[in-house]
């Protein structure tokens, strides 16, 4: 094929990378950090449904086979048994995709584990459009399916140093908890920041006059490439990094969204039940209702495709994300 | 009468093995263009493609939606590299519009979507679908009085998913015969060897147990898939049939063949054109 490499820039291949080609990396952060919890905590265990390789779960596999449990391509058989070995007292951290997690296996993760309140730990990779791989593995709308799930934690970090300081964080969780999964060469960001992961407290890492972008997930490293390029144009952005999505800091984001400034959220997820959804409402119901502008995926099964791609075209890339804010500021 | 029928032998199997050559040559040729995707376990399936394409199926190429089609389902929608060769091959698709393969508003994505592509029954990539709605397609047919077949084809991998064995259940006891599950056994799933990930032989016997006829047969030797798919189809009316194919990743290509297994068989740039030689010589012994 003569024109085969011409071609290849816009492959839908499902490993795919979200980050730029500049951008510092970190391989395998979620497997080596539980690796390190491991050795302190002689109770945490491993397991997958037929993904340890592809949720950097195989780190762990590696360096404690006797703790690693396969329990083949199963989701609902991967919570059941979580849930089983939180019963007599081991700490499982159990990985599969986000939407076999969420479609596949709620049922399991919801009555076997959250209903008793037991300290069983999803990781959950390719949340929302992670991949172009099309709706099969698109978890667009993980986080709609499990916010109402009483006792749940949930997590969307944004880089591999969110990742790292979670985990023991989500271990020390009594009650189940979720984590979106950012896998393989996961970019690094946060160091550049005054910085630290604290269960259910959303961070400012930037301030800004002008407009304030709430944030979740790898949607944060956007939000700051985003401020940055702003600032070129003299807007003045800060930005808000929610890593807990539940329970959320209501308190951080309502005061941050108080007065004038334009309040933007931003999210690796549908429009519908996610960080924008959950922020508006908080407010509203706290009796502080505010404008958002929401970026966030649309309502719909997304397109298969090669991923910057499909950012550029749902609106989660920078580019587009400048110019969202830039039209709204001058609405 | 025995030359007759063994003469018609020679010309389903001539038939079924020139196919499933163009096949393979599809799946190089698209594989090529993106430098990956599930080559392995298409070079695996040509066979059992070209048999149900070339000697099974009753379906339209004009009419992809011919409503008394015989239906295949790809339950394994990672392996759509395969059936567009395939769809190809039979004219379903233009040849032409294979090398699109997943590449942005291609009607042939990496993974299987029926929303996408003429021919393509059901969306793929979440694994262990295909049987359910198996079941719900011949139970619908039979409904409506037509006597069209539908054709499960699904992995070794989805044998660990429950969802499968509900569907077979509920498979026997409507009695579906109009249900033929063919089971691609690769040996081999995304963590490593099916036997280190989740043991699931005895295949056959738990198709049994279960409540169907099922056969097992080497699913790259194309005289024996045709001998097999006419001992189930020969099977009681009422009983839902398994046909399990034993398949080589890589089949056909030696340098793949050899190659260790993996679920995303690595293939170099400098490789492709090994492959395509390879491929030939095998087919001019
Ligand atoms: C429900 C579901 N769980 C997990 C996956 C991820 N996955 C994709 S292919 C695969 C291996 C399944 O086994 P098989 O189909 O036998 O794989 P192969 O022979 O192609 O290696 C897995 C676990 C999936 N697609 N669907
Ligand atoms: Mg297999």
């Amino acid at each position: 094929m003569s024109d085969a490499k011409a071609k290849r820039a816009t492959t839908s291949a499902m490993i795919a990378s979200i980050a730029d080609a500049d951008q510092r990396r970190s391989a395998a952060p979620f497997g080596h950090a539980l690796v390190a919890l491991a050795e302190e905590r002689s109770e945490v265990v491993g397991l997958s449904a037929d993904l340890s390789k592809y949720t950097d779960m195989h780190v762990f596999a590696e360096a404690h086979p006797e703790r690693f449990f396969q329990m083949g391509m199963a989701e609902q058989a991967l919570f059941g048994a979580a849930a089983g070995m939180a019963e007599v007292g081991l700490v499982p951290f159990a990985s599969t995709y986000s939407v076999f997690a969420t479609r596949r296996a709620y049922d399991f993760l919801c009555l076997d584990s959250a209903e008793p309140g037991l300290n069983v730990n999803v990781v959950a990779a390719l949340p929302g459009l992670t991949t172009g791989y099309g709706p099969s593995h698109q978890a667009t709308e993980d986080v709609a399916i499990l916010r109402g799930m009483p006792n749940l934690t949930i997590v969307d970090p944004c880089d591999a140093i969110d990742i790292a300081q979670a985990v023991p964080a989500l271990a020390d969780v009594p009650g189940p908890t979720y984590m979106r999964l950012l896998r393989g060469n996961v970019p690094v960001v946060l160091d550049e920041y005054d910085y630290r992961f604290a269960l259910g407290a959303a961070a400012e890492l930037r301030s800004g006059r002008d407009v304030i972008l709430i944030s979740s997930g790898l949607m944060t490293m956007r939000a700051l490439e985003a401020a940055q390029r702003l600032a070129e144009d003299r807007v003045d952005a800060g930005v808000l990094h929610v890593a807990t999505l539940k329970p959320l800091d209501l308190d951080t984001i309502g005061r941050l969204a108080r007065g004038d400034r334009l309040v933007v959220t931003l999210e690796n997820h549908t429009v519908i039940g996610g960080l924008g959804e959950s922020i508006a409402a908080g407010l509203a119901f706290a009796g502080e209702p505010r404008n958002i502008v929401p970026i966030a995926l649309p309502d719909e099964f997304l397109a298969a495709g090669a991923l910057p791609t499909l950012h550029d075209r749902y609106g989660l890339s920078t580019d587009r994300v400048v110019e969202r804010v830039k039209q709204a500021l001058a609405a | 009468m025995a030359d007759v029928t063994t003469h018609v032998d020679e010309v389903r199997t001539r038939r079924v093995t020139n196919a499933a050559l163009g096949i393979r040559r599809s799946i190089l040729q698209m594989a090529e263009v993106q430098g990956q995707g599930y080559v392995g376990q298409g070079l695996a399936v040509a066979d059992v493609l070209a048999v149900l394409y070339f000697d099974r199926l009753r379906y339209r190429a004009e009419d992809p939606e011919w409503e008394d089609r015989d239906r295949l389902l790809l339950s394994i929608g990672h392996y759509a590299l395969a059936l567009y060769a395939a769809l190809g091959e039979a004219g379903v698709l233009d040849k032409s519009e294979l090398p699109t393969y997943g590449a942005d508003d291609s009607r042939l994505p990496m993974s299987g979507m029926s929303t996408y592509t003429p021919g393509m029954e059901i969306s793929g990539g979440s694994l262990g679908h295909g049987l359910g709605i198996g079941v719900g397609m011949a139970l619908g047919l039979r409904h409506q009085g037509r006597n069209a077949h539908v054709y499960d084809y699904l992995s070794d991998g989805e044998l660990d998913e429950g969802a499968t064995w509900e569907a077979a259940m509920a498979a026997a006891h409507h009695r579906l015969g109009g249900l033929t599950a063919i089971v691609d056994v690769n040996a081999l799933q995304a963590d490593g060897p099916t036997a280190n990930v989740l043991k699931t032989e005895s295949v056959t016997e738990k198709w049994r147990a279960f409540g169907w006829a099922a056969h097992r047969v080497d699913g790259n030797d194309v005289p024996a898939l045709l001998a097999a798919f006419d001992a189930a189809q020969r099977e009681d009316e009422h009983t839902p049939r398994a046909i399990v194919c034993d398949t080589l990743v890589g089949r056909g290509i030696e340098l793949l063949e050899n190659r260790e297994k993996a679920h995303f068989m690595r293939i170099d740039d400098d490789e492709w054109a090994t492959c395509r030689t390879q491929l030939e010589e095998r087919y001019a012994r």
